[in-house]
């Protein structure tokens, strides 16, 4: 999906910088919500205002909207069908492989010392065995991270 | 009446998710993941496949998972006697759950637009990040580690771990496709739609549902 903003936003439509998206991307990475819907909203906001972002966000959903709807009526249409069963079966096994991959990935940019090693382990454990909301892992994480960057000075690792 | 509450309180749930899932589109599946068991309107299974049919279409993940809930969600209100009637709703709630799902983060970011700059050198934020992105992870470890349980191991929920059935099939698949995707030049560079479809294609001719 980036890669494909990257080409449409800078290369053939001009509207934004090699920078500006970067930023863009940066900001996508540390606020809530969808990297690429946060990139739409950027982008509409800097060429027409606040109601260029809302309508900009607006186009990036919709084929989303379209595409998967369809598909989702196709699925629920044939859920009986033996042929589409054994498919989900074995599409469900791959979608674990693939979201192991993405979070060994992930582990790799956000555990970088002992701190965020300890959060990583903790949330994990917590999460899957108590119920509780992830907001409230969410909120708990983030305080955690400015007292131990902020009010301990902890300095830990430095990256690159 | 139900249904215009049961919309409401799903564009509230929706709104939370995007409001706290930080880091992209894995990032809402532990959220997702919550809802689904404190409301019932989807199971881990149904889960699974959604996230199977959003990893493979185009569009951004979160999105995409949004859409697909919405829309299972507004279908289960239609009854099975009115198959129209489910279709149209499940479409509306495949729109409000994406709008539910976006409005915080236009809201913010709009925001966010006014002062770039301090935003992303502010120390607060940045301190809090380092929090966050741990947290986030370690989140969506847990909810993939609940997907896997189902679809590998057939376990329903953690506290009946001694029902698994050590499906041989889905645990040979997942070694063969992790090997692939990790381990072999060239093919871990396939996009993943090419794992998903190699599942798919497994899951058929080894009849993988076994029922």
């Amino acid at each position: 999906m980036l890669p494909i903003l990257i080409r449409e936003l800078v290369e053939k439509k001009h509207w934004l910088t090699e920078k500006e998206i970067m930023d863009y991307f940066a900001i996508g990475q540390c606020t809530p919500g969808v990297i690429a819907v946060n990139t739409a909203t950027f982008t509409g906001r800097k060429m027409r205002g606040n109601i260029g972002g809302i309508v900009a966000t607006l186009g990036i959903v919709t084929p989303s909207i379209i595409l998967i709807t369809v598909i989702a009526a196709l699925l629920k249409g044939f859920a009986d069908n033996v042929y589409v069963q054994d498919a989900l079966a074995g599409i469900r096994v791959a979608v674990c492989v693939l979201m192991v991959n993405a979070i060994i990935k992930m582990v790799k940019e956000a555990v970088v010392d002992l701190p965020t090693l300890i959060m990583y382990i903790a949330v994990f454990i917590f999460s899957a065995f108590s119920g509780l909301s992830p907001i409230v892992f969410v909120i708990a994480c983030a305080i955690a991270g400015i007292l131990i960057k902020l009010v301990f000075k902890y300095k830990g690792r430095e990256k690159k | 009446m139900n249904v215009l509450l049961l919309f409401l309180r799903m564009f509230f749930e929706f709104f939370k998710t995007g409001l706290f899932a930080i880091g992209g589109g894995m990032a809402t599946v532990p959220f997702l993941s919550s809802m689904g068991a404190e409301t019932g309107w989807f199971s881990s299974k149904e889960l699974a496949d959604m996230i199977a049919v959003s990893e493979s279409t185009p569009g951004p993940i979160g999105v995409n998972m949004a859409t697909y809930v919405g829309y299972v969600i507004g279908h289960g209100q239609g009854g099975a006697d009115h198959p129209a009637m489910a279709g149209i709703l499940g479409v509306i709630g495949a729109i409000i759950a994406t709008l539910g799902l976006i409005t915080p983060s236009v809201i913010i970011i709009l925001i966010v637009a006014h002062f770039l700059e301090k935003f992303r050198e502010n120390k607060f934020v940045e301190a809090a990040l380092y929090g966050l992105r741990a947290a986030s992870v370690g989140l969506i470890t847990s909810a993939a580690f609940s997907v896997i349980l189902i679809a590998i191991f057939g376990i329903e929920n953690i506290s009946l771990w001694q029902s698994a059935v050590f499906d041989i099939k889905s645990i040979i698949l997942a070694v063969v496709i992790f090997v692939m995707s990790r381990y072999i030049p060239k093919v871990k560079d396939w996009h993943p739609i090419f794992f998903i479809l190699i599942g798919a294609a497994c899951g058929i001719i080894f009849h993988m549902s076994g029922s």
